[in-house]
């Protein structure tokens, strides 16, 4: 399997922990840093999630390339809220300190600031959680363990499909470019776009057709294995659950509960210092 | 309805892989800083049609789910959501279209443009903003604006390719009746 999902194989604790157990801290944690806009709570996760990256012993430059995304995802959105509302933190918290002696529509206004601090606070929360879980994460383990933490197995089995599959049709797609491109169907740059995005369905249509032939004979393969027989099915890749599994789920569990016990002390879901 | 069965489950999976691929790899930049031309969408039309409300909503979660990730910037579950609520609508409102049977003349076209096109516009004029709006608690104006933008440019995209699919894969089929006994 091409290394898609850049999983990175190093031991450390997070990657002897289950599938299945990452899968659900990912997913409380995230909750709990979505749900949140208390700043105490999100510094708190920031520093969490930073000493977690360094348990699992993820380098900066093993993700630098994916960090790069995610700068530049969350530069054009902090602009846009910034063009779009530039008040929105004043509806927020109520209050409006216009910061500089400046007043107007696009003025900076203390409680402005503070909500996009608290929107990369956010960010910061979650996105080393994210990048841990697919540095450190096995991707058929990953499949596996979805079975586990309740979802059924014909579901569980899609995604380890789709795992499966997405290295076949990626070359797939690359081997009908560059027979297109062979009889002179320009796809670079240089071409104008509605160009390209006829040579892009030209690509396409043959690569759809041909995968519709390959769920033939996949789905043929698996009915003559008789998939789908039992409730059940056993995975290759799955492994039992142990202490620090349940440690880590029941931790990111209380996280779950300490947001919604600061959002009944807060009155909301924002963390309000101007009043 | 279609019957979520063997077929189904691995039509998942491969729309799933097929939605990850052209969103990932086979971005057309459309001018606008930071969003490409989602080719994908005429996809997962294509496959909720064909294969049942079910497989296109696990395969817009699935597919989506992936691409969020693979990129590192989060999983934005508001539009994750929303490519499998679009799967799923698309889905229930072709099931009416036989396309086992090699038929997709122009009530087919019709049918399947009409459903995709409210399904984009519910979607992502309607449920991405309000659940970021619910969940991350952003401004209104801007998502409404990206999801206004975003419903636009599927539409296009799905218009020409979903049916161009849809076109391409019944003319595979053989016709009922294509067979005559011989005099």
């Amino acid at each position: 399997m091409t290394n898609l999902f850049n999983y990175i194989d190093r031991p450390s604790p997070i990657h002897r922990l289950t599938g299945a157990t990452k899968f659900v801290c990912l997913m409380l944690w995230s909750f709990a840093a979505m749900s949140t806009y208390d700043t105490r709570m999100l510094i708190g996760l920031v520093i969490g999630s930073m000493i977690l990256f360094k348990i699992g012993r993820i380098h900066i430059k093993d993700v630098s390339f994916m960090l790069g995304f995610t700068v530049v995802f969350l530069v054009i959105n902090s602009v846009m809220i910034y063009i779009f509302s530039p008040h929105h933190g004043t509806e927020i918290y109520g209050t409006c300190t216009y910061l500089w002696g400046t007043s107007g529509r696009f003025a900076p206004t203390a409680e402005q600031l503070f909500y996009h601090l608290n929107y990369l606070l956010k960010y910061l929360a979650t996105i080393p959680i994210v990048l841990l879980f697919v540095c450190t994460t096995n991707p058929s383990e990953f499949a596996a363990s979805l079975n586990k933490v309740g979802i059924k197995y014909s579901v569980a089995y899609s995604v380890a499909l789709a795992l499966r599959y997405i290295p076949d049709i990626q070359k797939q797609y690359h081997e009908i470019s560059q027979a297109g491109q062979a009889r002179g169907i320009e796809m670079t740059k240089k071409a104008s776009m509605v160009k390209r995005i006829k040579a892009a369905s030209g690509i396409l249509i043959p690569l759809i057709l041909s995968s519709m032939d390959r769920i033939e004979i996949i789905s043929n393969a698996m009915e003559l294995r008789g998939f789908g027989k039992e409730k059940k099915r056993t995975w290759y890749m799955g492994r039992p659950f142990k202490a620090p599994d349940i440690l880590a789920m029941i931790g990111c569990g209380l996280l779950i509960l300490l947001s919604v016990f600061l959002t009944f002390i807060n009155g909301g879901r924002y963390y309000n210092p101007f009043i | 309805m279609k019957k979520f069965g063997v077929k189904s489950i691995v039509a998942t999976g491969i729309g799933a892989a097929l939605f990850f691929v052209l969103g990932r790899f086979v971005a057309i930049p459309s001018g606008v800083p930071n969003t490409n031309i989602a080719l994908q969408y005429g996809v997962l039309a294509f496959i909720a049609a064909v294969f049942g409300p079910i497989a296109g909503l696990l395969a817009g979660l699935i597919g989506h789910f992936f691409i969020d990730f693979s990129y590192g910037w989060g999983v934005w579950w508001s539009w994750v959501i929303s490519s499998a609520f679009f799967g799923c609508v698309v889905g229930f409102a072709t099931s009416k279209i036989d396309f086992e049977s090699g038929e997709f003349g122009a009530s087919g076209i019709i049918k399947f443009n009409v459903a995709q096109i409210i399904a984009h516009l519910v979607a992502w004029a309607g449920l991405a903003p309000v659940l970021d709006i619910l969940i991350y608690g952003e401004p209104a104006d801007k998502v409404f604006v990206q999801g206004l933008v975003s419903a636009g440019v599927n539409i296009i995209t799905t218009a020409v390719l979903g049916t161009l699919l849809c076109i391409a894969y019944t003319a595979a089929i053989p016709k009922k009746g294509s067979l005559k006994e011989e005099e």
